[in-house]
């Protein structure tokens, strides 16, 4: 055995690469629940593949055979049910996996550098993973598919000058046709997986240059031994390869707990509408896109200005999230050590996302309109909080709170409308929400300075 | 290693030469890729216009056909829903059709060339979803000043019966309202205007 590993070393770096990225490579010791996801995302993203390339042999991405070769599927090949659940489950659960990988980042700091391009890439692939998703939710073919991608496609539509051009060009057809269908299946078993593969190594090879973050947002690098070990680091392997399986384990129960006993998760994983055969004369009485892109749709929907400003307003949205190294430039890293007011910041922006999401597979009423418009402005001023918070012993909180109440109240002032009454009726108080958010996060430690004050990060990790 | 005999201006030329003429090959390989997105000839030969045959459409009723496989809608409008028309106007974005979303013989009070019958493109001009008909008078989900028309199942847009979008709605322009002619009393064309015009 150990002359066969010397054989090979002696033509490819076997040993190598496994010391630098598994049994030397040093993390530091105090992982908590939260570290969990990302070995869950490459679990997730091998089961993708595995059930997707199954999938891929029974499939056919023809306008008149689609649908009934995904029943096919379920019905007939042997299994055939098992995989394609495993692979619908699948998508949700990555996106479940990368929220909370997300939100890991949020509140621990991961963002700030030196772990900028780890950031940035991982926000690349969130992007080529919606893509990806919604590329695969087109495939069988049903009524959501065809009207999810009538409305995601002429999204484009509403960019100035060449956007019927480019909507079409992007169809291949004047409406959603085969042609469509077709280049979509094209995309989505073969373009994208290789785009999200090379961004998940490269998200990986940049993660392992600078090291881990971790729950207390402390350098490890600064402390190490006489061989150059950091002191509050532990060897990838054996310890955290043996955590992560734990956590694989668990998740598992959960995963194949919903491919088994609800794999359509109530209409939410796999929308109801989608059993019918796509129907270009009948949208369905309620659409909404899949769970995982209902916080984005309701931003879209939201901003009423023009279509092209909804559009970029949901496009910008997501461009934010690229920009937080930037935009918290606060040197702490970790919620834990930051003031109240941030603390609070992170989990109303939580609250405001997911409203937004609920929003988005609810019907639209004047109160649930409001309520989207006021949450989009959550969502926006966030980033904007998250700034001012940069200097929290320097920051102008009064002055922000003022300005800012100021410009939603003109907001408000202006979309009045008497005449649309039941509009008008949410308009009037729905204001209050987003001027109660900036009281908890820059009125609070404005006047409170409980709320303000930051503690002293320890040069060593606790716990 | 000795540099000295290295000429670089030589390797400077070579990798700029190269360079310019590998973008400019790469750029030219594009074109076709890029162009194979776009609709096929047969794609394009399929948008002949469509004949409705009207005597079968009754009063108050909707009929839908397929015109360049989009839905177009042909209502039959009862006096009533005519005269109800006018009332909307404050509640609406571009009343009088400005915009131009219908042909020029259809830009009047009831967006029609005979009042009587509306035709247009039963897609939403906000991202294209196919409103769903709401003919009925004041419906408890749409509000007691509802006078009949579309409510957009996707993100809430309305428009009157004459296709007429309403204010505070995503979409931003009324329906739009296809090129069509009659070809006699009980017939319409769909994609073809009296001089035989075709849209």
């Amino acid at each position: 055995m150990n002359g066969l590993l010397n054989w090979i070393d002696a033509r490819f770096p076997a040993t190598k690469v496994w010391n630098e990225h598994f049994a030397q490579y040093y993390a530091p010791k105090n992982f908590n629940f939260w570290y969990f996801f990302g070995s869950l995302a490459i679990v997730v993203l091998v089961i993708q593949i595995v059930s997707g390339i199954f999938l891929t042999m029974h499939y056919k991405p023809d306008e008149m055979l689609a649908f009934q070769s995904v029943e096919y599927i379920m019905r007939d090949v042997p299994g055939g049910w098992f995989i394609r659940y495993m692979h619908s489950t699948g998508a949700s659960a990555f996106f479940i996996v990368i929220y909370l990988h997300m939100f890991r980042a949020l509140i621990y700091g991961s963002y700030k550098g030196p772990r900028e391009l780890v950031w940035l890439i991982g926000m690349a692939i969130y992007l080529a993973l919606m893509a990806e998703a919604f590329m695969g939710y087109m495939l069988p073919w049903g009524q959501m598919s065809f009207w999810g991608a009538q409305v995601i496609i002429n999204l484009f539509n509403t960019v100035p000058l060449i956007g019927p051009e480019l909507s079409t060009w992007i169809r291949g057809d004047y409406v959603i046709a085969d042609a469509t269908l077709n280049r979509l299946f094209a995309l989505h078993v073969a373009a994208l997986p290789l785009v999200l593969v090379g961004l998940i190594f490269v998200h990986i090879v940049a993660l392992h240059a600078v090291g881990s973050n971790n729950p207390d947002g402390v350098d490890i690098k600064k402390h190490k031994d006489d061989k150059g070990v950091p002191l509050d680091g532990i060897p990838f392997h054996p310890y955290y390869t043996v955590k992560d399986i734990v956590g694989v384990s668990v998740f598992l129960i959960f995963f194949f707990a919903v491919v088994f006993f609800a794999p359509e998760m109530g209409g939410y994983f796999l929308e109801h509408a989608n059993f019918e055969p796509a129907n270009p004369l009948k949208t369905p009485e309620h659409i909404a896109p899949v769970w995982y892109f209902t916080p984005f749709y309701t931003v879209l929907r939201a901003v009423t200005l023009s279509p092209f400003a909804g559009t970029a307003a949901m496009f910008l949205a997501i461009i934010m999230l690229f920009l937080l190294p930037w935009i918290d430039k606060n040197p702490i890293r970790s919620w834990r050590y930051r003031n109240k007011a941030h603390t609070i910041n992170i989990l109303l922006f939580v609250v405001a996302f997911v409203i937004l999401g609920y929003l988005g597979v609810k019907p639209v009423t004047p109160e649930l309109k409001e309520l989207g418009t006021q949450m989009t402005l959550v969502y926006f001023l966030f980033f904007l909080v998250l700034w001012i918070h940069s200097k929290p012993a320097t920051a102008k909180y009064i002055m922000w709170f003022v300005g800012l109440t100021v410009a939603i109240v003109a907001m408000t002032f202006y979309r009045y409308n008497p005449e649309a009454t039941d509009d008008a009726a949410q308009i009037l108080w729905q204001w209050s929400l987003t001027v109660g958010y900036l009281a908890l996060t820059l009125l609070l430690p404005g006047l409170i300075s409980a709320f303000n004050t930051e503690k002293d990060v320890p040069e060593r990790v606790t716990g | 290693m000795e540099n000295s005999g290295v000429d670089k201006s030589r390797r400077r030329f070579l990798v700029a030469a190269t360079s310019v003429v590998g973008a400019a090959g790469a750029g030219a390989a594009v074109i076709p890729y890029l162009s194979s997105w776009n609709p096929s000839e047969r794609a394009k030969s399929a948008g002949a216009p469509v004949e409705v045959n009207l005597s079968k459409v009754e009063e108050g009723q909707l009929v839908r056909v397929i015109w360049r496989k989009k839905p177009v809608w042909v209502v039959n409008r009862s006096q009533e829903m005519i005269d109800n028309l006018p009332k909307n106007n404050s509640l609406l974005v571009d009343p009088e059709s400005v915009v131009e979303q219908q042909p020029a013989y259809a830009q009047n009070a009831t967006r029609a060339i005979q009042e009587k019958y509306l035709v247009l493109i039963g897609i939403c001009t906000h991202l294209g979803c196919s409103p769903t008909f709401r003919p009925e008078m004041g419906p408890a989900d749409l509000g007691a000043d509802w006078r009949g028309g579309w409510y957009c199942p996707c993100h809430g847009s309305k428009f009157d019966l004459a296709g007429r979008v309403y204010k505070n709605v995503p979409a931003p322009t009324n329906l739009e309202v296809p090129v069509y002619s009659f070809k006699d009393e009980n017939t319409l064309l769909v994609g073809i205007d009296e001089n035989g015009e075709a849209a």
